[in-house]
């Protein structure tokens, strides 16, 4: 069989970053080859990811078998309308790190090392995407975090050790679990593909055993995801990563736990075990206000920022946990706005540290006077990601709490409104601090001009573009969010494009 | 056999689980290695152990003659095995550093990266827990 164009379009995410990583790291020592691997593979990609989305919004969920091998034997790559758009995002993230990273002392000193690295975490998260297949998910997840222990002791600080001990402790005993109910769901149903998993469910005779799988799923996944009581890895170490890794790191790294719960529970467990929703309910209630709380109490912006990532991870539970069409979606759009504006305030909180020359709150202050337009750059994403109308962040939390009030999940869809207040809180401190405040004595006073000034604001604006773009024109983004909440809820086009006709 | 392996299985993760609370790194790595080979174990015999001949197909039969083994879950524990060996290997490395940094392996005094004095509602004392690199 000739290869169609959605073949090429499937293969493409995965391949451009494969070769990327493989060129960079043959070209290890020779800067400037490398800077120009990464920034065509991360252009390629944009234009593959949003030639995929095109795709599969003309034509609905495409699949392809790898070698030619009918599924459910083969490896299958799928997407639908939730994984492209993640897979197009990837690449959005991975050309503005790569630009601001070229403004980075840290990772310009050790750049032989971070073009190779950069490329293959974006090619786990992007195999991870378009995974249709459970053990693939598994083998993704694990490029995806052998690069991420090689980015996070990037530099080689002792504080980046001491995060990475418990990060790759943390995160093995995670991946280990996650294995298990692999080989634990293949001896259920036979077969590792995920749609045919799907269809083999709810004929295990077994259904006790059927659940053991789903919360083990459910475990690894949400331990990847960060969700409370499981997050524990996360500000530990993301506060220590160079900024250009730890922006991708927040990022894509915990939403990719997230996509695979909505995608294990939306497709493989729909009916749902009873006892899933109230998990689900009690996991997503404890995730927000923890988040919340601990972003409160700190000082230094990259653990506010870090507990934030938890808190936010917390209203896309919600919208799993609620599980109809239209919580799904809120679901989707804030994974979406999420990555964009969490990955953003990391860049910024980087441009703040260059400027301000400290992380910590207390040793900084009057940024406003010096660079007003890094206080508006600062402002677009932390007000979105409060959830202020008119940007993307309300649009989000609107259809989670809305799905919520409709279903009857009143106490749920209030605690979600409570912690937007919380978010709030703690963006405005950093404001007051950082900005507002005079500057104590001492404080390290730096101006970022000329060439640097544009490396490193410049993909800033670009996404508080994109934040801003979703938050004014939301309609074509919430109507995308909705029919990928309908294709997530529906699965039988998910399980008919992968299996085809069979009888 | 598959009781036999059941057996086995949760024998190594009552082992993995006591070594990895241990307060010493090495024995926290050894818990690592015993989880993933539990982990393979649970895969062997999650696909039944039906036989122990070759999967081969003989020359002119379509499918695989009884009393073969199911090749599946080998390549899968194959590609398991792989790579917990890199990540094993990483993570040695990396106690190896800490140890050269730190000149301990007790996690419970690794504190570099969250110190004790963390989460603080005094920014004064806040911003001196955060100083100390």
């Amino acid at each position: 069989m000739i290869a169609s164009r959605a073949d090429w379009l499937l293969a493409l995410p995965v391949l451009v970053p494969l070769i990327a990583c493989a060129l960079s790291a043959a070209l290890r020592g020779r800067a400037r080859a490398q800077r120009l691997v990464t920034g065509s593979a991360a252009a390629v990609m944009l234009l593959a990811a949003g030639a995929l989305v095109a795709e599969v919004v003309r034509r609905g969920v495409i699949a392809t078998q790898m070698g030619d091998w009918a599924a459910p034997f083969g490896i299958t790559l799928v997407a639908d309308l939730f994984s492209s758009a993640m897979v197009a995002i990837t690449a959005l993230i991975y050309a503005v790190t790569a630009v601001q990273a070229h403004a980075d002392p840290g990772v310009r000193a050790e750049e032989g090392l971070w073009h190779p690295l950069l490329a293959a975490l974006v090619l786990g998260v992007a195999g991870a995407f378009l995974a249709g297949d459970l053990f693939n998910l598994y083998v993704w997840f694990e490029v995806m975090l052998i690069a991420s222990f090689g980015l996070l002791v990037l530099g080689g600080g002792r504080a980046q050790l001491d995060a990475a001990v418990k990060y790759a402790v943390l995160n093995l005993v995670a991946t280990t679990v996650f294995l298990i109910a692999v080989g634990l769901a293949y001896g259920l149903t036979g077969t590792l593909n995920l749609a045919d998993m799907a269809r083999r469910m709810p004929e295990v005779p077994n259904q006790g055993a059927a659940a053991a799988v789903a919360f083990l799923l459910l475990a690894a996944f949400g331990a990847k995801a960060a969700v409370f009581p499981l997050f524990f890895w996360l500000p530990a170490s993301y506060h220590t990563a160079a900024a250009p890794v730890a922006a991708i790191f927040a990022g894509l790294l915990t939403k990719v736990g997230v996509y695979a719960m909505i995608r294990a529970v939306t497709l493989v467990f729909p009916a749902g075990q009873d006892w899933m929703a109230p998990l689900l309910w009690a996991v997503a209630a404890g995730t927000m206000v923890v988040g919340a709380l601990g972003a409160a109490a700190h000082w230094d912006i990259r653990r506010i920022l870090s507990f934030l990532i938890i808190s936010q991870i917390g209203y896309m539970i919600v919208g799993l946990a609620i599980a109809t069409p239209l919580a799904i979606a809120g679901a989707v759009l804030s994974i979406v706005h999420h990555i964009i504006v969490k990955a953003n305030l990391f860049l910024v909180a980087g441009a703040i540290r260059r400027a301000g020359g400290s992380f910590s709150l207390a040793q900084m202050g009057g940024l406003w006077r010096r660079d007003p337009w890094l206080g508006i750059l600062f402002a677009v994403p932390a007000l979105s990601h409060a959830g202020l109308p008119p940007l993307s962040g309300f649009w989000a939390k609107f259809l989670v709490v809305k799905a919520g009030f409709e279903a009857g999940w009143y106490v749920l869809a209030g605690v979600a409104l409570a912690t937007g207040i919380l978010t709030l809180y703690s963006m405005l401190r950093i404001w007051i601090e950082a900005f507002w405040k005079e500057p104590p004595e001492g404080a390290a006073i730096v101006a970022l001009a000329g060439r640097e000034r544009w490396l490193v604001l410049g993909p800033v604006a670009a996404l508080a573009l994109v934040t801003l773009g979703i938050g004014l024109w939301a309609e074509p983004f919430a109507a995308f969010a909705l029919a990928a909440g309908e294709q997530l809820a529906g699965r039988d086009a998910y399980i008919a494009a992968v299996l085809g006709a069979r009888p | 056999m598959e009781t036999l392996l059941a057996l086995l299985f949760g024998l190594l993760l009552a082992a993995a689980c006591y070594m990895l609370l241990a307060r010493s790194l090495p024995r926290v790595i050894l818990g690592l290695m015993l989880l993933g080979n539990a982990a393979n174990l649970s895969i062997i015999a999650a696909g039944r152990v039906a036989g122990t001949a070759p999967p081969l197909v003989e020359r002119g039969a379509q499918a695989l003659a009884a009393g073969g083994s199911n090749p599946l879950p080998q390549a899968l524990v194959l590609t398991a095995i792989v790579i917990s060996f890199a990540l094993t290997a990483f993570v040695m490395v990396l106690a190896w550093a800490t140890w050269r940094a730190e000149g301990t392996l007790d996690p419970e005094t690794l504190r570099r990266a969250e110190p004790p004095a963390l989460p603080s509602t005094d920014k004064e004392a806040a911003a001196e827990a955060e100083a100390r690199p």
